[in-house]
C-alpha cells in the first residue's frame, strides 16, 4: 500500500523530538511508526501517522522543515525469515532501497515501511508477491 | 635606517608642495582618461583647474569599490594595455574581482615604498626575509618580494602554507625576518612548539604582519612567543598593495608614504572631513600612479592620522592601527569576505532568499568561519545523503567563490534570530 510518510528536519539538540511529539499529540494525530536517521549535527525524523496531511500542515505552521514522501507499507508475517524474504524479492527484482524500517502489529503481523528509489516499480513488484509475504501464499 | 630621508623627513610645507603638484597632475590625468570619474566631477561642477593644492582635495568626488567593479576589468586604467606590465586582483563582492594594473613606473614606486617600509621595520640588507604571504593575484607576496630585493636583502619566496617547511627553512637558511599575516605568525609559533623548536634558537628578529586587523594584545603575544619585534604593515591593492604604510621600530602608528598616497579621514556618514586627529574612515588618493590612479578612494577602514614628528625622525604622517570597518567586510585569515558574497552563493544553490548566520571565531590562532544555513523547504530532502550532499555543495561553493573554507552547518528554520524582520547575518567572536 502506498502512503504519505511525514519527514521532519531536526537539529541534534535536546528537546527537538519531544516538541514534535507534543505538537502531534496535542493535535490528536497518532503515530504508528517512526525512525530517526541521524548524523552528528542533524537528523531526519520519519513518521507514519494516521493523518499525514494534517501532520504536515501543523508542523509547517510551527516552522519545521517538513515534507511528505511516498513510501510503501508492506504487510508481512511476524516470524523469522520475513525480512530476508522481502529483501530477496526486492533484490531479485532489481529494486534499490533508500531506506526501510518496520514495526509489528501483533504476534502474527508485521509491517515494513519501504522507501524505494522507484516507488511505482516497487509497488507493482510487491503487489505481485503480496500473498507470499503475508504467509498466505503456497 | 631611513631609506629616503629627503622625503620621509621632509617638512610639512615641503610635503604639501610635492603633494599639490602631483595631485593636480593626477586629477587632470583622470579627468581626461576616465569617463565615469569625469562625469562625477561634471555632475558637481568641478573642473581640473579647480584643484590647485592639497587643500582642494575635499572638492573632489569619491571613488568606491563599486566603481572598480562597474568598470571591470580595465575601465579605470589611464594608460593603454601596452604600458601595463602586471595585473593583480582581489576578490570581489559579486564574483567579479577588483583588477589593478601596474606600469613599469608603478612597480618601481611600489618597490620603493615597500623598501621604505622594510627599513622602517628595522630590516637591513644583511637580513634574510621569508615572504609567507601568498604569491599570485594577491598583492601580498610579490609586493614584499620586490621591496626586499630592492633593499638588497635576501628574499625566500616561499609563499603561504606548508608550515613545517616554513619552520625548517627558518632553521636551515637562518631567516631573520618573517612576513605573513599576524594570525599565521601565531600558528607558526604553535607548530614550532609542537615540533619542539625554541623560537629563541632561531635567527628570527622581526615580523612584518598585515593583511588583517590585529590588536596590541596579539602583538604582545606574537612578540613573546616568537621572540621578535612585531611590525604592522598596511596596504590595499586598490591603492598599491602592502607598503602603503608601515610602523617604524617605535610602533606608534604606521608611516604613510604620503608623497604617493595622499590620506584623508572623513566621517563615513556625512562624508565630510573630520577635525584633525579625529577617528573616521580612511580615504586615499594615489598621486603618482599611472596604471590605475584613483582619487578619494574609500578604504572603509576606520582610523585616525597623527601629524606629529615621530621619535624615529620621520615626518611622514602616521595612521593608527585600524579600529574596524565602516562596512560589513570581514577579514578571515587575510581574505576579504563580504556577507553579500555568501548570500549570492546560497542564492545560486537554493534559488530563493536564504537565511544564514556567519560566525567568526578564533580557534587557537586561526580564524574559523562557521556558516549556519536554515534548511528551508526548497533544501529539504528526507534522505540523509542528499542533505550531506547539499552541505558539501555549499561548502565547496563557498571555498571556490570566497577562497576561504567554512564549516557549514544545516539548522532548522527560524532558529536564526531575526531583528525587526531582518536576520542578523554576522557574529564576530574574535577578540582583536
Amino acid at each position: 500500500m502506498k502512503i504519505k510518510q511525514v519527514s521532519v528536519f531536526l537539529e541534534n539538540k535536546s528537546g527537538r523530538l519531544r516538541e514534535v511529539a507534543q505538537i502531534l499529540g496535542d493535535a490528536g494525530i497518532n503515530i504508528s511508526a517512526f525512525t530517526v536517521a541521524d548524523t552528528s549535527e542533524f537528523g531526519v525524523l520519519r513518521l507514519v501517522v494516521d493523518n499525514p496531511e494534517e501532520a504536515f500542515r501543523i508542523l509547517k505552521e510551527r516552522h519545521f522543515s517538513v515534507r511528505t514522501t511516498d513510501v510503501l507499507l508492506v504487510n508481512s508475517s511476524n516470524k523469522p525469515g520475513a525480512l530476508s524474504q522481502l529483501l530477496n524479492i526486492l533484490s531479485e527484482e532489481g529494486i534499490f532501497i533508500e531506506y526501510l524500517y518496520a514495526f509489528t502489529m501483533n504476534d502474527d503481523n508485521a509491517v515494513f515501511v519501504v522507501r524505494p528509489t522507484n516507488v511505482e516499480k516497487c509497488h507493482t513488484v510487491l503487489e505481485k508477491y503480496k500473498d507470499d509475504l503475508n504467509g498466505k501464499g503456497k | 635606517m631611513i631609506w629616503n630621508e629627503k622625503i620621509e623627513c621632509a617638512s610639512r610645507d615641503e610635503m604639501a608642495a610635492i603633494q599639490s603638484i602631483r595631485l593636480e597632475r593626477t586629477v587632470r590625468r583622470i579627468y581626461h582618461n576616465i569617463p565615469s570619474y569625469r562625469a562625477k566631477m561634471q555632475e558637481i561642477g568641478i573642473m581640473p583647474g579647480d584643484i590647485k593644492s592639497v587643500e582642494d582635495i575635499s572638492k573632489l568626488p569619491f571613488t568606491n569599490k563599486s566603481d572598480l567593479r562597474d568598470n571591470y576589468p580595465f575601465g579605470m586604467f589611464t594608460v593603454p594595455m601596452s604600458e601595463i606590465v602586471r595585473l593583480h586582483a582581489s576578490s570581489g563582492t559579486t564574483g567579479k574581482p577588483t583588477v589593478v594594473g601596474y606600469t613599469r613606473n608603478d612597480l618601481q614606486m611600489w618597490s620603493e615604498v615597500v623598501t621604505r617600509a622594510l627599513c622602517m621595520a628595522g630590516v637591513h640588507k644583511n637580513d634574510i626575509v621569508q615572504v609567507a604571504y601568498g604569491y599570485g593575484l594577491f598583492t601580498g607576496g610579490l609586493g614584499l618580494h620586490y621591496g626586499t630585493e630592492n633593499l638588497g636583502a635576501t628574499v625566500i619566496p616561499i609563499s603561504g602554507g606548508n608550515t613545517k617547511k616554513q619552520i625548517q627553512l627558518m632553521q636551515d637558511f637562518g631567516t631573520s625576518v618573517i612576513a605573513c599575516t599576524p594570525s599565521y605568525a601565531l600558528y607558526l609559533a604553535e607548530v614550532m612548539k609542537e615540533m619542539g623548536i625554541a623560537p629563541g634558537s632561531l635567527k628570527l628578529r622581526i615580523g612584518i604582519f598585515g593583511a588583517e586587523p590585529w590588536t596590541e594584545n596579539m602583538r604582545r603575544e606574537i612578540e613573546a612567543k616568537l621572540k621578535i619585534k612585531a611590525i604592522d604593515i598596511y596596504g590595499l591593492s586598490e591603492v598599491v598593495g602592502p607598503g602603503v604604510s608601515c610602523e617604524c621600530s617605535h610602533q606608534t602608528g604606521m608611516h604613510i608614504s604620503e608623497d604617493h598616497f595622499l590620506p584623508e579621514i572623513i566621517n563615513p556618514e556625512t562624508l565630510e572631513p573630520v577635525k584633525n586627529g579625529e577617528t573616521g574612515e580612511l580615504v586615499f588618493s594615489t598621486i603618482t600612479k599611472e596604471g590605475i590612479p584613483i582619487l578619494r578612494y574609500r578604504t572603509r577602514d576606520l582610523t585616525r592620522l597623527i601629524y606629529d614628528k615621530c621619535d624615529c625622525g620621520r615626518t611622514l604622517v602616521r595612521m593608527e592601527k585600524c579600529k574596524g570597518r565602516s562596512d560589513d567586510m570581514l577579514i578571515i585569515r587575510g581574505v576579504n569576505v563580504f556577507p553579500s558574497q555568501i548570500e549570492s552563493v546560497l542564492l545560486e544553490i537554493s534559488e530563493t532568499e536564504p537565511h544564514y548566520l556567519l560566525m567568526v571565531e578564533r580557534d587557537g590562532s586561526l580564524d574559523v568561519l562557521k556558516l549556519m544555513v536554515e534548511v528551508q523547504e526548497q533544501f529539504f530532502s528526507d534522505e540523509i545523503r542528499e542533505l550531506e550532499a547539499l552541505r558539501k555543495k555549499i561548502t565547496n561553493a563557498i571555498q571556490s567563490t570566497l577562497g576561504v573554507s567554512a564549516e557549514v552547518r544545516l539548522v532548522e528554520p527560524k532558529t536564526i534570530e531575526r531583528t525587526a524582520g531582518k536576520a542578523k547575518r554576522v557574529i564576530d567572536n574574535r577578540k582583536y
